[in-house]
């Protein structure tokens, strides 16, 4: 049985604007050289294969999945800059996105990854795993509790280190609108000396990746605050489709 | 002037680096005490309906190197040909086949092997039907923005041929690229789907 939803809900999603995200070659972001496509895209209307999506229920979630202060911790907390990151995952239009999965993942607090491929010499926090999620609320709404990540050298260029970032991957309600991104720190200035940043063409775009200082959400004495929104795809009206049974 | 159509902009993408596994995959990388199990992991559950399969493959590079730092995310419909999620209005999918599946590539040899069933066939937004196919999402170190493409069955050459999207594929020596031929490993079903990022045997990746 059909159920209908409400109007401007239910047809194919915005295109993406694919001179907005950065471009699969990025020189100097080395590694992309070898992995970016040289032919174009194809580009193909949605189909349900696209519009569908697989839905993640809050079951899933443990008491501790989004505190990453304790989700690892054996003998204490994690040790370094108590944040919090909180925001709402909205659609190009500004809708809400509800029940969204966000899984996160960062470096702890010296800028070391708990990876087994991870070799650089700051050490492993015994009590930091560094990964979490969230299932966003009807508001769209989700938050969690970490530790600052510290900025991190990698070898592209010779003297190259990552800015400070939190890794973001977010299901919104279909698989079009599947995204993995990166939120970087309100004043941190690596953010624009980071090949993998400047590969966002503009500037403009580059900003909506960086999370403002929220000294409203700040925990007096405890806890300070940033706040990302994350815009997944919007979706186009249907008022003026020719829809064929079937789709 | 006009007036403003009020509109957000995507947030851009970023790649998911090396370490994407902390994230996704933890337990995979020895991460075990903060999830039960990795999301997506589990194979196809036995009760599901439909042919049990098997895809297997791996990602190559410009250079014809392997991956061994992707990860690759599947979403597909079930037996029938219905998905398993949100936005499917034609009915109610089998409720023991989840549709989506998420795997990195092996550390040291860069295979992927997801056990699934061979989805049904999905309609094209003009009722034509599109043959049974796979869609593939992969990330890696190194890629910006997430990568779509789909496979197809090598053994479903008439649907294959009526498929609207290869159809629309204008190079018809890059169809090949997308359909995986089927063979037998110890009886079961077995499609070896080999992903190109770039160069001769370039995969077609789609704008969807």
């Amino acid at each position: 049985m059909r159920n209908e939803p409400a109007p401007n809900h239910n047809g194919a999603f915005y295109q993406r604007d694919r001179s907005w995200h950065p471009p699969a070659f990025t020189p100097d972001y080395k590694t992309s050289v070898l992995r970016s496509p040289k032919h174009a895209l194809l580009s193909l209307t949605n189909t349900l294969s696209e519009m569908t999506g697989p839905v993640f229920g809050h079951s899933m979630l443990g008491p501790l999945d989004n505190d990453l202060i304790r989700n690892f911790a054996t003998t204490g907390d994690a040790i370094g800059p108590r944040i919090i990151v909180h925001g709402q995952v909205l659609d190009e239009d500004g809708r809400p996105v509800p029940g969204a999965l966000v899984e996160y993942w960062q470096a702890n607090a010296g800028g070391r990854y708990r990876h087994k491929k991870e070799s650089y010499l700051a050490a492993i926090d015994p009590n930091f795993g560094g990964c979490g999620r969230s299932i966003t609320d009807e508001e769209g709404r989700y938050w969690f509790r970490t530790i600052k990540p510290g900025a991190y050298p990698w070898p592209n260029g010779v003297n190259d280190w990552r800015p400070a970032h939190i890794h973001f991957s977010i299901f919104g309600h279909a698989f079009a609108q599947r995204l993995i991104t990166q939120m970087y720190f309100e004043g941190d200035p690596m953010i624009w000396q980071c090949p993998i940043v400047m590969g966002i063409p503009s500037k403009e775009a580059v900003e909506t990746l960086v999370a403002a200082l929220d000294r409203a959400a700040t925990i007096p004495m405890d806890t300070l605050a940033y706040k990302f929104d994350i815009i997944l795809r919007g979706r186009r009206s249907t008022m003026f489709e020719n829809r064929m049974e079937g789709n | 002037m006009v007036q403003s159509l009020n509109r957000l902009q995507e947030s851009p993408s970023q790649t998911a680096g090396p370490y994407v596994h902390i994230g996704t995959t933890p337990n995979f990388i020895g991460i075990n005490s903060v999830y039960p199990e990795d999301l997506g992991l589990r194979p196809c559950p036995a009760e599901a309906k439909g042919e049990r399969i098997i895809v297997t493959g791996q990602i190559f590079d410009g250079s014809g190197s392997v991956l061994r730092d992707a990860l690759i995310e599947i979403w597909q419909a079930d037996a029938d040909g219905l998905y398993p999620g949100r936005g499917e209005h034609r009915g109610a999918a089998d409720p023991n086949f989840p549709g989506w599946f998420r795997q990195p590539v092996d550390g040291s040899t860069g295979v992927y092997r997801f056990e699934t069933i061979k989805p049904g066939q999905v309609p094209y937004p003009d009722g034509r039907k599109m043959a049974p196919h796979i869609t593939f999402w992969i990330v890696a170190r190194g890629i910006n923005v997430g990568l779509h493409t789909r496979m197809y069955f090598g053994d479903e050459p008439a649907a294959n041929e009526a498929d609207p999207l290869l159809g629309r594929v204008e190079l018809k020596v890059r169809v090949p690229t997308l359909i995986a031929e089927r063979r037998e490993d110890n009886g079961v079903p077995c499609y070896k789907f080999d992903i190109h990022l770039q160069g001769d045997k370039e995969t077609i990746f789609l704008d969807i």
